[in-house]
């Protein structure tokens, strides 16, 4: 999805654009923007006396006592997403492969089948990972008869959390894949294959490269969401398995500690917004929305 | 073995697409289950007491029918305000077009929970009531950029030309928009707006911030998980599905019908 030039007959109009981004771009701004800085003063609020009273402050701790308090929050979940996105690669790969260049008339049925999913209840999705990976579950009793699992379980350890960030974020991996992939023309792979280059030779020099794009835009709408989610280690992990998600959930929600849910988002955010700015340079595309 | 190699990756996607309906093939067998105890979490024996008697449980129809109302309003004018700024950013050539740009990709490059966390910090700042006003609020902000992506990639995909003709015979461009864009990235519209629907009618992390003591469907479930999904649940989760699964594949097959009937009589 790369911005092309502005095409078609319109284009001298400035004024006609303003008016129709008005009411969108004002929608953002006033329910996306001012809501980020009203939680970055909240970031800074004083307590007050007494739990759940704050007031206007400038206490820049608030994100040391986050920092200290939850670092682990921090590096599971960056953890746990990182190797979800690297399964749903692995696991996307093939099928937007297939679709963007085998699937011939069952292709439109094929994307509808991959959004699909969208269409079933989030929870009741990860809520269904627990009857599949339950201890006497086909998969938990085979995985232990080749004694694989550490624990002797994946229900409630990291392994059902990584499985269920894995599962759920799929389709966000299998679109942008596959709509790199289908701006590839064909030939180009006939003619790796011509010149005598073994397939695996083919997909590294030609394929590969060319769907880049969509390996960038795929890793991060999964990686992004995953790191952020604590519905999958609230569901099926154990309290040994919680993300930072769940502390800023817990902490605003629950605790009403308002300034230091605040915080911790913002170092969420943060830490995204390096690691993505971090990731785009080191994989050479800009172009993504 | 020949065959098997050639077949490989077909075999390989259509497994995949197989992981991918698991979770939902489980939630719809269970929709069946009469369950041992309260947590319906595995199977016990056959029954149709929940299809039978979809609101049998207190609460489950009003959460329904609050998130199907705020999926119709939000996806309506999350749809409309995103049309008009995908169409200005491929039809138009104007300065700030980059931080537009931004403004639109940022929303889905911050965490859902981020966003209900703001979001909560804003109402909260300003003592707004939190109820379905704040809820819809939200919910048209993080379907816009949804709409936005989905849209422009139509209008891209479309041929230029079709509107410079309509132009070159005097049409207006109210008129150029209204009989010959507007019919051509109709579809696109649609499926962005479907998208819009389920994002909005299924989102639990951000309306869970905005929401105070209002209930919408996702709410109910994870309210409900701490004792006990009621089978109802299930089974309207499953309808939903497989309505929303037949109009697709329905809307696929005549729009690709009317193609190819566009197409030979061209």
């Amino acid at each position: 999805m790369t911005t092309t030039a502005v095409v078609g007959p319109a284009r001298r109009r400035p004024r006609i654009a303003y008016l129709l981004l008005l009411p969108g771009i004002a929608w953002l701004a006033i329910f996306f923007i001012i809501p980020l800085i009203s939680l970055f003063f909240t970031s800074l609020q004083v307590s007050a006396g007494s739990s759940g009273k704050y007031k206007a402050g400038f206490n820049w701790h608030n994100y040391v006592d986050a920092i200290t308090e939850y670092w682990e929050f921090f590096v599971r979940a960056l953890v746990y997403a990182s190797i979800a996105t690297v399964l749903a690669l692995v696991i996307a790969y093939p099928l937007a492969y297939f679709i963007a260049l085998k699937a011939g008339r069952w292709r439109a049925l094929m994307l509808v089948l991959v959004v699909a999913p969208f269409f079933a209840s989030f929870l009741l999705r990860t809520y269904a990972w627990k009857t599949i990976l339950a201890d006497d579950s086909l998969i938990t009793q085979s995985l232990n008869w080749m004694h694989l699992l550490p624990d002797g379980r994946i229900l409630n350890t990291s392994l059902a959390v990584i499985a269920g960030l894995t599962y759920n974020f799929l389709p966000f991996m299998i679109l942008p894949l596959y709509a790199a992939l289908d701006k590839i023309d064909p030939r180009l792979i006939e003619a790796g294959s011509d010149l005598y280059a073994s397939p695996f030779t083919t997909f590294r020099k030609v394929t590969w490269p060319l769907s880049m794009p969509g390996v960038v835009a795929g890793t991060l709408l999964t990686f992004i969401p995953a790191a952020g989610d604590y519905i999958n280690a609230e569901l099926l992990g154990s309290t040994k398995d919680k993300m930072i998600g769940n502390a800023i959930q817990t902490n605003f929600i629950e605790f009403r500690d308002y300034p230091m849910a605040s915080a911790l988002s913002f170092i969420l955010m943060a830490a995204i917004l390096i690691i993505v700015t971090v990731y785009i340079r080191r994989a050479g595309t800009e172009e993504l929305v | 073995m020949a065959w098997l190699r050639s077949k490989l990756l077909g075999i390989v996607a259509v497994l995949v697409l197989v992981y991918l309906f698991v979770p939902i093939a489980v939630v719809a067998v269970l929709s069946f289950n009469h369950p041992q105890g309260k947590y319906n979490t595995s199977w016990n024996e056959f029954s149709l007491s929940a299809w039978g008697n979809l609101c049998g449980v207190a609460g489950v129809c009003q959460s329904f029918l609050l998130s199907l109302e705020l999926g119709i309003i939000a996806t309506l004018v999350a749809t409309v305000f995103g049309t008009m700024i995908a169409l200005a950013l491929v039809r138009y050539r104007f300065r700030g077009r980059g931080p537009a740009n931004a403004l639109i990709f940022l929303p889905m490059a911050t965490p859902e929970v981020v966003l209900g966390a703001s979001l909560l910090a804003l109402y909260l700042n300003l003592k707004l009531p939190l109820g379905f006003w704040t809820i819809l609020i939200a919910h048209i902000m993080f379907t816009i950029s949804f709409i936005v992506v989905a849209v422009k990639a139509r209008l891209q995909g479309m041929d230029p030309r079709l509107e410079e003709a309509a132009q070159d015979l005097y049409a207006s461009p109210w008129q150029t928009f209204r009989f010959v864009t507007f019919p051509l990235v109709l579809p696109g519209i649609l499926g962005a707006a479907l998208l819009g629907f389920s994002l909005s009618f299924d989102d639990f992390i951000i309306s869970n911030f905005a929401s105070g003591t209002t209930v919408t469907f996702p709410i109910f479930i994870w309210g409900a998980a701490q004792r006990g999904i009621p089978v109802q649940v299930y089974a309207l989760a499953t309808l939903v599905f497989t309505l929303a699964l037949v109009g697709t594949v329905v809307g696929q097959i005549v729009s690709s019908r009317r193609r190819r009937k566009l197409a030979s009589s061209a």
